[in-house]
């Protein structure tokens, strides 16, 4: 049945008029605007809809928004504050580790995911990490080279990853 | 064109690894790509797509669809009749399909609807009958079946395009070899996989009659044009708005489908309508890699002097024209670019097929001939006992010379790209010394900086660049320079930002709207740092030469002294004697009144005058070299590529960031290619049109790539800067080849070498047969014969006996 459902995203509640078949990526993108998130192939397969639930990569493509409430959803809108980048997405500029930006919202947040759990991870575990995000522009080469790059300043900086969290 | 005049000199930004201009707005989420877009009022529109690959289109009815609650609009091929196409030659394409339908996935008709479930559920309530006709789904099939004719147009039965040209005279050229040898090779189609699907929003507003179309695409000046004539509206009644694009290596250069069904449904309701694709709906809008069959035969001096080549090649063009009359001249215009072959024939054929239309992706129309002919010397250099490298080497062109096919090469640091692989692989020590199992492979390349000729005939520039300075110093520049992800914005910042002494992020762009911004051809060809460079440098050098003469009589400076630095105008002799750049704009403002240039640019005249001499010509061409290593099982056949180092002749890096980026992106396109991409078919259908099918390389098999910018200088390209977006990924895929072939001593002569076909190689190499998969004739075709044309002066004086 259609119900409203009390949604938390970037730390702000929402009430939403929800049918069961509605994803969360629906309604993010078309319920409360917030279109950073993108879309691939809404079959669970390239990982372009990736947002944090409770901290932890997910597919928004394959979750149904009536099951989330408790939960809170980070997206890349709830990354950057005041608006200061965060330190995972400066990384990847100063990296140039994205090109068309598509993905580049489901690679932040998946980096953050990581280096929030692991803040001095190997080059396997930060393949591991953004291996379920497809990149058809990069190689990945660049975007490797940012989750390092972010996880040493996080670690300089001693600032915690975990914004709207 | 203004006459460069910047060498030597300090760059202000040129060179330096900085930030992308929209890196900010990407890495944060506020990028805004079509779909993210919405309007008031706005519709979903759906399009209902063939389930037959050839067949006649007996009725399409729409009733039953319209009945359903929320459904506003619907359309068949009769309301969208007009045939459009991006080649004034090939206008073979319906935004619906009106009497036939070509492949599987074509579209029949399309709706609108109030949400997309509506018009998902509509569009399955949409009633069509189809007559089937025997379908053709590959090369061999369509040249041997003439009947019933995919097409009503083309030479003759299923061809749709031919070339035969001689430059030289072959026969003459392989009397004279020492050696000749012959090789057949298959290219596999592939598809460009943007991970962005395609989507339109459309909007007519009645009142004031016009069209604004906001697409994800990459080249709005031809969609333009094309969606006017499918629309029956005067060019000035449609406006095309390119957002932020998800990836388009090509594969949305096309007019589409979606793009003209949008337009017509918000011009019936007066309704915003928006289509978005589907990602099984991209694998059907295609216009990717054509599956291409080649044969190559190369005559040959004892000591490796090339003394004549002919290439055959069979493209399958799938069911319509697309850029397919490019494609197939592109197989033979680059060969000469990189080795010099006195005498050389080129043949080729494109045909039908009712598959989803074959285009241009990444390379265009050349990855498959430069494998091919890679792949071919390394077997010709294995039998004169040459090292592969060194065969090239005694072939290569230099600077400064005319091909036989009447290409101009201008820089060219082939050399140098070779030498730098060769040493950081350590080539000559480990190449053939390695165990059983792990292999090196060796390859060369050229690429065009922006194709010479428009695809439509004109005497206009080919690039167009509007600047404006305000009085507050904010620098906006105008252009149709359409970023797809290459890093265009960044490039015409920075190429403005060098000259009038700012930072790239300085600079205000408005981009790729036919409304605002003037003309440039789209992202295609690597045309756009050159020609939109040339076109934005001549703009900025002309408003920095009023800002220089207000500065000049304001501060009773000598013009000559004045340079624009650190976001000042100051007297270089003393440098306190100066102004801000926004002071700067205020005095100039003054003295001359609003500060707007422009700047334009049109590519050299091409010097070829035969038939098919316009596809080949390019201001300037980058030249790559690749050494590839690999590991290979011989009980799995599994390729694991390890290393790639790549070297490419940049001219000039604007941003090395960015130029890193272009080559290391080539490397995961052409890995796909090379191991495991292919856009095949069971049957009449698509194997698999989605990610868990189509494999593409992710992570997990990425190799390292080793980058090396060789720098040359180039006087047509603003700051020497060429392209770096396509040319990389040619050499890559066929030194992974010939790296499985120093790895398991057997040759996999077909791409991709998925671990079936590399096992196949082998199992053939056991029953003591050659070690080699791949074709082995080629279909049933008689090319007509060649068109003889005389070659450049240059190589009848070389021919002359000393």
């Amino acid at each position: 049945m259609e119900r409203v459902v009390r949604l938390r995203v970037n730390g702000q509640e929402h009430r939403v008029l929800v049918p069961p078949h509605r994803t969360l990526l629906e309604v993010l993108r078309e319920d409360l605007g917030l279109v950073g998130t993108k879309h691939g192939c809404e079959l669970g397969e390239c990982g372009i809809c990736t947002v944090l639930v409770d901290g932890e990569p997910a597919l928004s493509c394959l979750l149904l928004a009536q099951e989330l409430e408790g939960h809170e959803v980070t997206t890349v809108e709830g990354l950057a504050t005041d608006g200061q980048l965060h330190p995972v997405q400066q990384a990847f500029v100063d990296s140039g580790a994205l090109q068309c930006g598509y993905c580049t919202p489901a690679m932040v947040l998946v980096t953050k995911a990581l280096l929030d759990r692991v803040p001095e991870p190997s080059g396997e575990q930060v393949r591991e990490a953004v291996a379920g995000v497809f990149c058809r522009c990069t190689g990945y080469v660049k975007i490797l080279e940012a989750v390092q790059a972010a996880a040493r300043r996080l670690r300089e900086t001693g600032r915690p990853s975990g914004c709207g969290s | 064109m203004r006459v460069l005049k910047e060498r030597e000199r300090v760059w202000n930004v040129v060179g330096q690894r900085l930030p992308r201009v929209d890196g900010w707005a990407k890495v944060s989420g506020r990028a805004q790509y079509t779909d993210d877009l919405s309007l008031p009022g706005m519709l979903f529109g759906k399009l209902v797509r063939s389930t037959h690959a050839h067949a006649k289109l007996v009725s399409v009815r729409l009733e039953r669809a319209l009945q359903l609650p929320g459904v506003v609009a619907a359309i068949t091929g009769r309301d969208v009749p007009v045939r459009y196409s991006v080649f004034p030659v090939g206008q073979d394409e319906t935004a619906l399909a009106v009497d036939k339908v070509r492949y599987v996935g074509e579209p029949v008709a399309a709706l609108a609807a109030v949400d997309p479930y509506t018009a998902e559920e509509a569009a399955r309530l949409v009633e069509v009958e189809y007559e089937p006709l025997p379908a053709r789904m590959d090369l061999e099939e369509a040249l041997r079946n003439p009947e019933p004719r995919i097409h009503e147009y083309g030479p003759f039965g299923n061809v749709h395009r031919l070339a035969s040209l001689e430059f030289g005279d072959v026969e003459v050229g392989f009397a004279e070899a020492d050696h000749v040898r012959e090789d057949l090779f298959f290219y596999e189609g592939s598809t460009h996989a943007p991970l962005e699907p395609h989507s339109a929003l459309a909007w007519w507003d009645p009142g004031a009659r016009k069209l604004t179309l906001w697409t994800s695409h990459q080249g709005p000046h031809y969609l333009h044009r094309g969606l006017a004539k499918a629309l029956g509206l005067e060019e000035h009644q449609v406006r095309v708005v390119v957002p932020a694009v998800g990836g388009g290596f090509g594969g949305k250069l096309d007019i589409f489908h979606h793009e003209v069904c949008a337009a017509k449904l918000s011009m019936l309701t007066g309704r915003p309508v928006k289509i978005t694709l589907t990602r099984e709906e991209v694998f059907y809008a295609h216009r990717g890699r054509h599956p291409e069959l080649l044969r190559i035969r190369t005559g040959v001096k004892r000591d490796g002097r090339i003394t004549a080549m002919h290439v055959e090649a069979y493209l399958d063009g799938g069911a319509y024209c697309s850029f397919g009359p490019a494609t197939m001249l592109y197989a033979g215009t680059q060969q000469p670019v990189t080795y010099r072959i006195p005498h050389y024939r080129f043949q080729a054929v494109r045909v039908f097929t009712n598959k989803p239309p074959c285009g241009p992706k990444r390379g265009h129309g050349t990855p498959q001939a430069r494998c091919a002919l890679e792949v071919h010397l390394d077997k010709l250099s294995e039998e004169l006992g040459l090292d592969p490298v060194e065969l090239r080497l005694r072939n290569l062109t230099g600077p400064n010379e005319l091909t036989v096919n009447w290409l101009e090469i201008t820089s060219n640091g082939l050399r140098a790209c070779i030498e730098k692989v060769v040493e950081a692989s350590g080539w000559h020590e480990r190449r053939g010394r390695l165990p059983y199992g792990r292999g090196l492979g060796f390859a060369c390349s050229a690429y065009l900086t922006g194709a010479g000729g428009s695809i439509y005939y004109s005497d206009m520039p080919h690039s167009e660049v509007h600047l404006r300075v305000d009085r507050s110093g904010g620098v906006t520049v105008y252009t149709m320079a359409t970023e797809i992800g290459q890093g265009s914005a960044t490039a015409v910042a920075t190429i403005v930002a060098e000259v009038l002494g700012l930072q790239p992020q300085d600079v205000s762009l408005v981009t790729s709207d036919t409304d605002l911004t003037p003309i440039d051809l789209g992202s295609y060809s690597s045309r756009v740092t050159l020609m939109v460079g040339n076109a934005a440098y001549e703009a900025a050098c002309r408003v920095r030469d009023l800002l220089f003469e207000a500065v000049a009589e304001r501060l009773q400076v000598p013009r000559s002294r004045l340079v624009a630095r650190s976001r000042r105008i100051f007297d270089e002799a003393n440098p306190q004697v100066g102004g801000s750049f926004a002071q700067a704009a205020q005095w100039a403002e003054a003295r001359f009144g609003c500060l707007a240039t422009s700047g334009s640019y049109r590519p050299p005249q091409k010097l070829g005058t035969y038939k098919g001499s316009g596809v080949g010509p390019s201001p300037a061409y980058t030249f790559s070299a690749c050494v590839a290593e690999v590991q290979a099982d011989p009980e799995t056949g599994e390729v694991k590529v390890e290393r790639v180092w790549v070297a490419h002749d940049i001219g000039r890096a604007l941003n090395p960031v960015l130029v890193e980026g272009q080559v290391e992106g080539s490397v995961h396109m052409a890995l796909g290619e090379a191991l495991m991409e292919e856009q095949a078919f069971r049957k009449e259908l698509h194997r698999g049109p989605s990610w868990l099918d189509y494999k593409v390389p992710t992570v997990y098999e990425m190799p390292e790539v080793i980058t090396f910018l060789v720098e040359t200088e180039e006087p047509r390209a603003p700051f020497s800067a060429k392209e770096v977006g396509q040319g990389p990924l040619l050499c890559v895929v066929p030194a992974i080849l010939n790296a499985i072939a120093d790895a398991l001593k057997v040759r996999v002569d077909e791409v991709p070498a998925t671990p079936e076909r590399v096992l196949k190689a082998l199992e053939e190499q056991r029953k003591g047969r050659t070690g080699r998969v791949g074709p082995t004739k080629v279909p049933p075709f008689s090319f007509p014969p060649p068109e003889r044309v005389p070659r450049p002066q240059s190589w009848e004086e070389a021919a002359q006996p000393a």
